[in-house]
């Protein structure tokens, strides 16, 4: 396609920025998307911090109730899922498609053992009547009943991001299939990568804050 | 011969439709996202403007008229929710920006056509979801437009809906800011550096940002209420060991910012009808357009202004009242750059630019209450009185509203293609201007005197404010109504504008009104200011080619 241009008072050609097929600006409203997802975050950390601090101790009473061997092996499953989805986009760019949607696949299969660990942790403390408003949390500390509010609310949110991860990864796949996303068109898979990034970084910082204070 | 406009033909998400109704809901042109957007904008301005007449009504004397106490809390919230998150937060942004910033900028649209017409959708969820309570039967919230904890996690009304609303509405709201900061960043014709920008899309910019960074934070607090109300997680329940003062200082980290979002792109529009109707370069230019940047980033730090009253350490509350302060310096700025384009300038008093001179004035004088509030001695004994409702509605309603319609009409031309009346506009703008003041200045006094906001009863010593207010109002009501009236005339029979009625010298002036499907067939270069006058007339002029020939 021939690109368009412009011309000044002396006739000289400027291009025009044409909308229709615009990377970097497919790039930056990414970018900004995952800054507002930052500040989300970043209110529910602000409120953790501030009743961290308030009622400290209570906090680590319930973190040694987590299990962290749980909580970590997730953490490691979540690591190697952003290694693959990285992977699997370099993979697009030097054009072995099927290398990379296996890569994509083993990406959202590691995504749905994290939800299934996940959903083990979260049963096995709804079962010792640790859950928001339930009899046994309500007869506890209010620090106590603080910490699993904000696991539970936390946590879940995140895992939220986790299924939103999954059905972008499936969107994805679909495109690849359908020629929508091509090794010269990557940016759609580029941002499901940096959003795989993103949701991997706020694991990162929920792990030690809810699992590892109280070890 | 008339040229075919975007009125004509359109595309559509699903490619193209016979049906003229699906041909706008579902078009990813950004004209008509923002004609969709001011229909359902604007109907839901006047429901809200008829909650507000139905609460002077009822506060015209002293004592119960015709509405139950809990029916006013209702009716009160009902106006704050409406105006606040469905009207003017999105209103100029969503409505006019959507409409003028592509043509300002020489683009063809917005950087994400699909994802605009989702943030219609969205916003059209929005209003579903929140006044989906009025017909259920459960009844409208009654907590007031702040939801505050724990009264909105205790009380029986329907809270649900109205949050769940807000946090939809916040989203729409995030994805048009995001769509606007990458449009301007990458779709400005080429030459059009930063400075080379029309101030509305300075305004807008300034706009998207807090749209972006602050919105985020609202919606989980809102998100946390909500989850409060349904699962009790207890992180603003004081009988759990939560906190509701976090609350307040959450809802107004986003709730402070947003008050900006609603004036700058109302600052924007002072600062384009300005320098046509002086016929002359405005003033300052660069610092009005740092201005904008700088009020959207001190409107960060100022939140704890709304707390002094609330529980916080006297370090924290004089903190707060030096930056409170200190906000008003960008904003006095731009009014001396407005005062000083005016001076001697050759002054056409038209309509728009009539609305424009009045909201100087009301904003002003809104703003240097809020000066008043900011001070921590005043603000104890001011707090939560009808001084505070007169000092928003003057920023709000004879700031920004003023703003937005005397937008309106400037570019009325540019998007009908016709003109209203002059005539008409005129005493709309008079009835209105003295209205608002009779409305709401005796507030400033009753407030002073200490009426209580927000409460459905006053004492009998307060009578003749509220009465003189309520003739106010009635004057507000009637100019509001022959204003519509003047646009429906206009558009019936108004006689052909012609591309630039008001000589302006902005992009969007230079292309038919209204403008054909994607603005500009050829896109300009721009090596020159925004605002270049010569005896008058525009200086810069293109040929049909859209080379610069002067």
């Amino acid at each position: 396609m021939n690109e368009e241009m412009a011309y000044d008072m002396q006739g000289k050609p400027h291009r025009v920025p044409d909308f229709h097929e615009d990377y970097d600006g497919g790039k930056l409203g990414f970018w900004i998307f995952l800054l507002t997802e930052a500040m989300m975050f970043g209110a529910l950390f602000l409120l953790f911090a501030i009743y961290f601090y308030r009622y400290t101790e209570a906090f680590a009473t319930s973190s040694g109730m987590l299990d962290v061997w749980l909580g970590g092996t997730n953490t490691v499953i979540l690591l190697v899922s952003t290694y693959t989805m990285g992977l699997g986009t370099l993979m697009m760019r030097q054009g072995k498609i099927r290398v990379s949607v296996i890569l994509i696949g083993l990406t959202a299969l590691m995504a749905v053992t994290f939800l299934a660990i996940k959903a083990v942790e979260w049963s096995m403390d709804i079962q010792h009547g640790l859950y928001p408003n339930s009899g046994v949390l309500d007869a506890m500390d209010k620090g106590e009943i603080l910490f699993w509010g904000l696991y539970f609310v936390m946590t879940g949110l995140h895992g939220l991001h986790i299924i939103a991860g999954i059905a972008l990864m499936v969107w994805v796949s679909l495109m690849i299939r359908s020629g929508s996303v091509r090794p010269d068109h990557i940016i759609v898979m580029k941002n499901v990568t940096l959003y795989w990034d993103f949701v991997h970084l706020i694991w990162i910082v929920l792990f030690p804050i809810f699992y590892m204070i109280g070890v | 011969m008339k040229m075919s406009s975007f009125y004509h033909e359109t595309q559509t998400v699903f490619g193209t439709h016979k049906n003229p109704i699906l041909q706008w809901i579902f078009s990813i042109d950004h004209k008509r996202i923002a004609l969709l957007y001011m229909g359902v904008m604007f109907t839901l301005f006047f429901f809200a403007v008829g909650a507000a007449l139905t609460m002077r009504a009822e506060l015209f004397s002293p004592g119960s008229q015709f509405l139950e106490p809990q029916t006013y809390n209702q009716l009160f919230t009902f106006h704050g929710v409406t105006m606040i998150f469905l009207f003017i937060v999105p209103g100029i942004a969503a409505a006019l920006g959507n409409f003028i910033l592509p043509l300002m900028l020489g683009a063809r649209d917005l950087s994400f056509p699909r994802l605009n017409l989702l943030s219609w959708w969205l916003y059209i969820l929005g209003v579903v979801t929140g006044l989906s309570s009025l017909v259920t039967g459960y009844g409208f919230a009654d907590t007031g437009w702040t939801f505050y904890a724990p009264y909105s996690i205790r009380t029986d009304a329907h809270v649900l809906s109205t949050l769940s609303a807000a946090f939809i509405l916040g989203l729409s709201s995030i994805l048009t800011g995001i769509n606007f900061v990458v449009t301007i960043h990458r779709l400005r014709a080429p030459g059009m550096s930063f400075f080379k920008m029309p101030l509305f899309v300075w305004g807008l910019y300034a706009t998207a940002w807090i749209q972006v960074l602050a919105t985020p934070v609202i919606g989980i607090t809102l998100l946390l209420v909500i989850l409060e109300r349904t699962l009790g997680v207890g992180i603003f329940d004081p009988t759990k060991g939560g906190d509701p003062i976090l609350y307040e200082h959450l809802f107004w980290i986003y709730s402070h910012p947003a008050v900006y979002l609603m004036i700058l792109p109302g600052f924007g529009i002072v600062s384009e009808v300005l320098p046509v109707f002086t016929r002359r370069t405005i003033f300052g230019y660069h610092s009005i357009a740092i201005s904008s940047a700088s009020i959207a980033g001190i409107g960060y730090l100022v939140w704890g202004h709304h707390m002094f009253t609330s529980g916080m350490s006297d370090t924290a509350r004089i903190i707060f009242s030096f930056l409170t302060f200190l906000v008003a310096v960008p904003t006095g700025v731009k009014i001396f750059d407005w005062v000083a384009t005016l001076y001697k300038g050759s002054i056409i008093l038209a309509t728009p630019m009539l609305w424009i001179l009045g909201s100087i004035i009301n904003f002003t004088i809104g703003g240097l209450t809020g000066v008043t509030l900011g001070a921590l001695g005043a603000d104890i004994h001011l707090h939560d009185t009808y001084f505070v409702v007169a000092h928003f509605h003057y920023t709000i309603l004879g700031g920004v509203i003023f703003m937005f319609i005397g937008g309106l009409h400037y570019w009325y031309p540019k998007i009908t293609g016709k003109m209203y009346d002059e005539v008409r506009g005129r005493i709309a703008f008079i009835l209105m201007f003295i209205g608002f003041n009779t409305l709401w200045f005796p507030m400033f006094l009753a407030g002073y005197l200490g009426n209580p906001r927000r409460y459905f009863d006053y004492l009998p010593a307060f009578t003749p404010f509220h009465q003189i207010a309520g003739i106010g109002a009635i004057f507000v009501a009637l100019g509001l109504m022959l204003i519509v009236y003047n646009f429906y005339r206009g558009l019936k029979n108004g006689k052909e504008a012609g591309p630039n009625p008001w000589r302006g010298t902005t992009l969007e002036w230079h292309i038919p009104s209204p403008p054909p499907l994607e603005n500009f067939s050829k896109i300009p270069y721009v090596d020159f200011e925004p605002y270049e006058y010569k005896e008058g007339e525009p200086l810069v002029q293109f040929d049909e080619n859209f080379r610069r020939v002067h």
